[in-house]
C-alpha cells in the first residue's frame, strides 16, 4: 500500500497535515522586537528617575505653569485644527474641482516638513516686509494682538501642524461614508449643506474623535516650531516639550525625565480615549 | 406629469442621445432594459443628481432641468436604498417633512398614516441595522412618499428580494399606485413585474427608447 503523504495513481493531491506554527513565530517575532523597544523606552525612563524626583518636578511653578500652557493649547490647537480639518475632508473626499490635487498635495507640506523649517517659515511670514507692511506690527499695533515669541504663536505653531493630520484623518473618514446618503437627502429636500451637516456629520463623528484626538497628541509633541517661532520664555510660552529640552539645557536630567514621564501619561491618555471610542484601533 | 424631451446624457464611457418621452399623471410606467443600458442614470437625472448635456426635463408642466434636486419634488427610492445609518425609522419618514417645516402634530400624523400603508408601524422607533430586505425597501419607500411628492422613482425596487417577500412588495406598490395616484417610474429587467404593475412600457435598448 503506497503512503498517505504521497500523490496517489488516480492525481489525487497528497493529503498530509502541516503547521502554522513557523508563521506565527516568525510574525510575531518581528513584531515583539518593536513592542520591546517602547517597553524598553518607558522602562529606562522609570528606573532613571524616582517618585520623589518625579513629585518635586511637578510641583515646581515653571512646570505646572507649562502643564496648563500645553493642557489649553493642545485643546484649543485640536479644536481649531477640527473645525478646518471637517470641512476640508468633506470636500476633498466629495468633490473634484480644478487644482484638488494641488490642495491634496499642500495640505500634507506640514506633515514632510522639517519642524524647524515650519516654525521658521511662521517666522518670516509674520516679519516678512511687504512694501514696508509687517504681518506682526499690523498685529500687534493696529489689532492690539501680537502673535510672535507669545501664547498665540504656540497655538498656531502647534495647529499648523496638527490641522494637516486631522484634515487627512478626515479625508479617510468622509471617504469611508457612502455618498448615497447624502444624494437622497438632497432628492428629499435637503440642500448641500443640509445634507453636509444632517446626514455626512452624524456618520463621522468617530472620525472627528479620532481627528480631534490626534491633532491633540500631535500639538502635544510639537517642539520645534514652537522653540522658533514662539520662543522657550519660562512661565510664557513654555510647554512641556520645550520645558524637557530647558530642563536638559540646564543639567536637570531628573526633572527631564519626569516631564517627559507625564507627556507619556498623557500620550496614553489619549491613545486609551481613542481605543475606548473604537475609532480603528480596537481590538 | 414627467417629460423628457430630447435629452442627452454623458456618463464616463457611455452615453444617451435624444431620450424623449412622457408618462402622464397618475400612471405607472415602467422602464425596461438589460442590466447596464443606462436606467439608473435616466432616474438620477430626472431627480437631478446627474445634469444632462442636453434636453429638457419637465414635472408637472414646469421645466426643472437646471434645479437642484431638492427643489424638485420627486420621491426618490434607489437600487441600493441609502438609508440613514444614523436615523431611526421614524427618523426616515419624518425628514423630508422637518426639511419642509411642518407642525409637530402633522408630521406624527403623516408617520402614523405612512407607517400603516407600509405596515411598519411597529418599527418605526426601531433603528435601520438588523431591517430586513423587505423592511428597508418599506422604510426607504415611506421615506420617498412621505411629502407627497406628485413623482416617484423606483429603481429596481424588488430586485433583491426573495420570491415571497417580492410578491408583498409588489401588492404594496400597486396599492400605493390606487391609494396615492403618484406618477411613477419604475426602472426593472423583470417582465413579470411589468406585467403585473404597469400602466405603461418603456424598453431602452443600444441608447435607444421603444
Amino acid at each position: 500500500m503506497p503512503p498517505l503523504s504521497s500523490a496517489s495513481p488516480s492525481g489525487q493531491p497528497p493529503r498530509r497535515q502541516r503547521s502554522d506554527n513557523l508563521f506565527f513565530l516568525v510574525m510575531s517575532g518581528i513584531s515583539a522586537c518593536f513592542v520591546l523597544l517602547i517597553v524598553l523606552l518607558l522602562a529606562a525612563d522609570m528606573m532613571s528617575t524616582s517618585w520623589t524626583d518625579f513629585r518635586d518636578a511637578l510641583r515646581k511653578p515653571e512646570i505646572q505653569s507649562a502643564f496648563k500652557l500645553t493642557l489649553i493649547s493642545c485643546t484649543v490647537a485640536a479644536v481649531l485644527s477640527l473645525w478646518v480639518a471637517t470641512p476640508l475632508g468633506y470636500l476633498l473626499s466629495r468633490y473634484k474641482f480644478p487644482g484638488r490635487w494641488m490642495v491634496d498635495t499642500l495640505v500634507d507640506i506640514p506633515i514632510v516638513l522639517p519642524p524647524l523649517v515650519l516654525g521658521l517659515s511662521l517666522l518670516i511670514l509674520f516679519h516678512l516686509p511687504i512694501f514696508g507692511w509687517r504681518l506682526e506690527d499690523w498685529l500687534r499695533d493696529t489689532v492690539g494682538f501680537p502673535v510672535t515669541y507669545r501664547w498665540p504663536a504656540v497655538i498656531l505653531a502647534q495647529f499648523s501642524v496638527a490641522c494637516a493630520f486631522a484634515v487627512r484623518t478626515m479625508r479617510v473618514t468622509f471617504d469611508q461614508i457612502s455618498p448615497r446618503a447624502e444624494d437622497v437627502a438632497r432628492t428629499l429636500g435637503c440642500t448641500r449643506s443640509q445634507a453636509f451637516l444632517q446626514i455626512a456629520i452624524p456618520q463621522a463623528w468617530r472620525g472627528m474623535i479620532a481627528a480631534f484626538t490626534i491633532a491633540w497628541a500631535r500639538a502635544l509633541g510639537e517642539f520645534g516650531p514652537i522653540l522658533v517661532f514662539a520662543g522657550s520664555t519660562r512661565m510664557k510660552t513654555e510647554v512641556l516639550s520645550t520645558t524637557v529640552f530647558l530642563e536638559l539645557s540646564i543639567g536637570q536630567l531628573d526633572a527631564a525625565v519626569a516631564v517627559s514621564l507625564l507627556m507619556v501619561a498623557m500620550a496614553v491618555v489619549v491613545l486609551l480615549i481613542l481605543r475606548m471610542l473604537g475609532t480603528g484601533l480596537s481590538a | 406629469m414627467i417629460e423628457l424631451q430630447n435629452i442627452a446624457i454623458d456618463a464616463g464611457d457611455f452615453s444617451l442621445r435624444n431620450l424623449s418621452f412622457e408618462v402622464a399623471d397618475g400612471q405607472y410606467a415602467m422602464l425596461m432594459g438589460r442590466t447596464g443600458r443606462g436606467k439608473t442614470t435616466i432616474l438620477e437625472t430626472i431627480c437631478g443628481l446627474r445634469k444632462p448635456s442636453a434636453g429638457k426635463i419637465l414635472v408637472d408642466q414646469v421645466d426643472v432641468t437646471d434645479w437642484s434636486p431638492g427643489d424638485r419634488q420627486i420621491g426618490y427610492v434607489p437600487q441600493d436604498l441609502a438609508l440613514f445609518p444614523t436615523f431611526t425609522v421614524r427618523g426616515h419618514i419624518e425628514f423630508a417633512l422637518r426639511l419642509r417645516r411642518w407642525s409637530a402634530a402633522d408630521i406624527q400624523e403623516r408617520a402614523a398614516e405612512m407607517a400603516e400603508v407600509l405596515d411598519i408601524t411597529h418599527l418605526l422607533d426601531r433603528s435601520i441595522t438588523g431591517l430586513s430586505g423587505g423592511e428597508s425597501q418599506r422604510v426607504a419607500l415611506g421615506r420617498a412618499l412621505s411629502f407627497r411628492p406628485s413623482v416617484l422613482l423606483l429603481d429596481e425596487p424588488l430586485s433583491a428580494l426573495d420570491d415571497a417577500t417580492r410578491n408583498e412588495m409588489q401588492e404594496l406598490l400597486r396599492d400605493v399606485k390606487t391609494k396615492t395616484g403618484v406618477t411613477t417610474l419604475h426602472v426593472t429587467h423583470s417582465h413579470e413585474e411589468a406585467d403585473a404593475l404597469a400602466d405603461i412600457r418603456l424598453t431602452l435598448d443600444d441608447g435607444v427608447l421603444s
